[in-house]
């Protein structure tokens, strides 16, 4: 799908390019109706002088229909390495020449990394399985790692296990799991260059199963795969359209071996003006900082990004890959002033 | 995908680059030096062996089915 930039000119028919920024006051911090695709386009089109401009915005549309609490995650591999699928950014396919080996994680592991998570603060411990979707022997592995966590500390459980079938996203809800993640990566009309082993659609359908069954809806994906910026804003648009309760957004950090190891990093500027579009795009989502902000954005990114949009992180590492250390994110947010999202008000 | 696995030297010093398995002394590690920053290991220094690494939020831990296993 291609959308043109011509026909999005703002409401009061002005040449649009100049004006999104006003446009977005307006519309966006001040009635809290996000962008739509055409203007989300335009966001991503803003020259790098105006990146300041709109980062300021959009951290000030976060701040009035967020707040300043920024939720923080760990997240943990439960079942690293060997996936059937052939999602070209991931170094966890079995089907790429990449050295990430199979691996899998015990209960008793899986409870010490959600003691150390909720040390520091954090309210969000999502378990990551690199699967199409969970055979028995995951569900059942996933069981007990939730039972064991919620009975050793205190905080909120998130699973990401691939595409769910309606019986496996009931369980996954009994069991306690409060949040569910499934990434639509990229815009629909992309799709087909990231992945071929399934669906857009699949993916979608996950989606809606989980949010039917009561769970949170987590969803995101990966900008920076050679998508347009058409696509990008197309993506923006279909994220808002699910109303997620949560949008981890990475950046493609180019793994070896992968279809996409050789594609460049995302600029930072582009990086930062993806973030400030989606929380215009989405003004009451939790917006995710993940994967790949160290590479795209380095040591400065944490606070641009946290000043232009984002009210969540992930502390620590992630499934594969390492991160900044977790300290350095809780000294930032205190630094900001910005408080740490409390359980109960997750709960 | 196999690693060159080759013999480690008898002082078992570490002779294979940890991210690409190639032998430490060839040129062409630049961008291993900046990766391993934000990587753990992925090839055993000392035989070049594909190691299973397990990530952590805090941590990592690499093994070596010869060498055994090293930790962050
Ligand atoms: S389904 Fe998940 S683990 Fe498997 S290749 Fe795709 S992104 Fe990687
Ligand atoms: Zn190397
Ligand atoms: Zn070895």
């Amino acid at each position: 799908m291609s959308i043109s930039t011509t026909s999005t000119s703002d409401r009061a028919g002005q040449p649009a390019a100049g004006n999104i920024l006003a446009t977005a006051r307006e519309q966006v911090l001040e009635r809290g109706e996000g962008l739509d695709q055409g203007q989300v386009l335009q966001v991503l089109q803003l020259p790098d002088e105006s990146l300041d401009d709109l980062l300021a915005l959009a951290h000030d549309v976060r701040m009035r229909w967020c707040g300043p609490e920024v939720e923080v995650e760990g997240i943990i591999s439960l079942k690293t390495g060997g996936c059937p699928e052939d999602c070209h950014f991931c170094s966890q396919s079995g089907l790429f020449a990449s050295p990430v080996r199979a691996a899998w994680l015990d209960v008793p592991m899986l409870v010490e990394a959600a003691k150390q998570t909720a040390k520091t603060g954090a309210t969000e411990f999502c378990i990551v399985a690199a699967v199409r979707g969970p055979d028995e022997r995951l569900m059942s592995q996933v069981a007990a790692g939730v039972a064991a966590i919620k009975d050793a500390v205190d905080i909120n459980v998130a699973c990401s296990l691939g595409m769910l079938s309606e019986e496996q996203v009931t369980r996954l809800a009994e069991m306690g799991v409060h949040r569910y993640n499934h990434n639509l990566e990229t815009a629909k009309s992309y799709f087909t260059n990231v992945v071929t082993t399934h669906t857009w659609e699949e993916r979608w359908e996950t989606l809606r199963l989980v949010r039917e069954a009561g769970m949170e809806v987590c969803c995101g994906g990966i900008v920076g795969m050679g998508e347009s910026l058409e696509q990008r804003a197309e993506f923006a648009a279909q994220l808002a359209e699910l109303t997620p309760d949560e949008v981890p957004l990475n950046f493609l950090n180019p793994r070896p071996g992968t279809p996409f190891g050789d594609l460049e990093q995302m600029s930072g500027p582009d990086a930062l003006r993806t973030v400030a579009a989606f929380r215009l795009a989405m003004p009451r989502t939790v917006l995710r900082f993940a994967g790949g902000r160290e590479i795209t954005l380095g040591d400065l990114g944490a606070r641009q990004g946290l000043l232009g949009g984002i009210n969540a992180v992930i502390v620590g590492n992630y499934l594969t890959t390492l991160g900044r250390p977790a300290e350095s994110d809780i000294d930032l947010l205190g630094e900001l002033q910005m408080p740490i999202k409390a359980l109960n008000e997750t709960l | 995908m196999s690693a060159p696995v080759q013999e480690p030297a008898a002082d078992g010093a570490a002779q294979f680059c940890d991210q690409c398995g190639e032998p430490s002394a060839a040129a062409g590690h630049d961008r291993c030096a900046v990766r391993r920053t934000l990587e753990p290991p992925r090839f055993c220094p000392q035989c070049a062996r594909r190691m299973v690494v397990q990530v952590d939020p805090f941590g990592w831990k690499a093994r070596c089915s010869r060498h055994g296993e090293t930790t962050s």
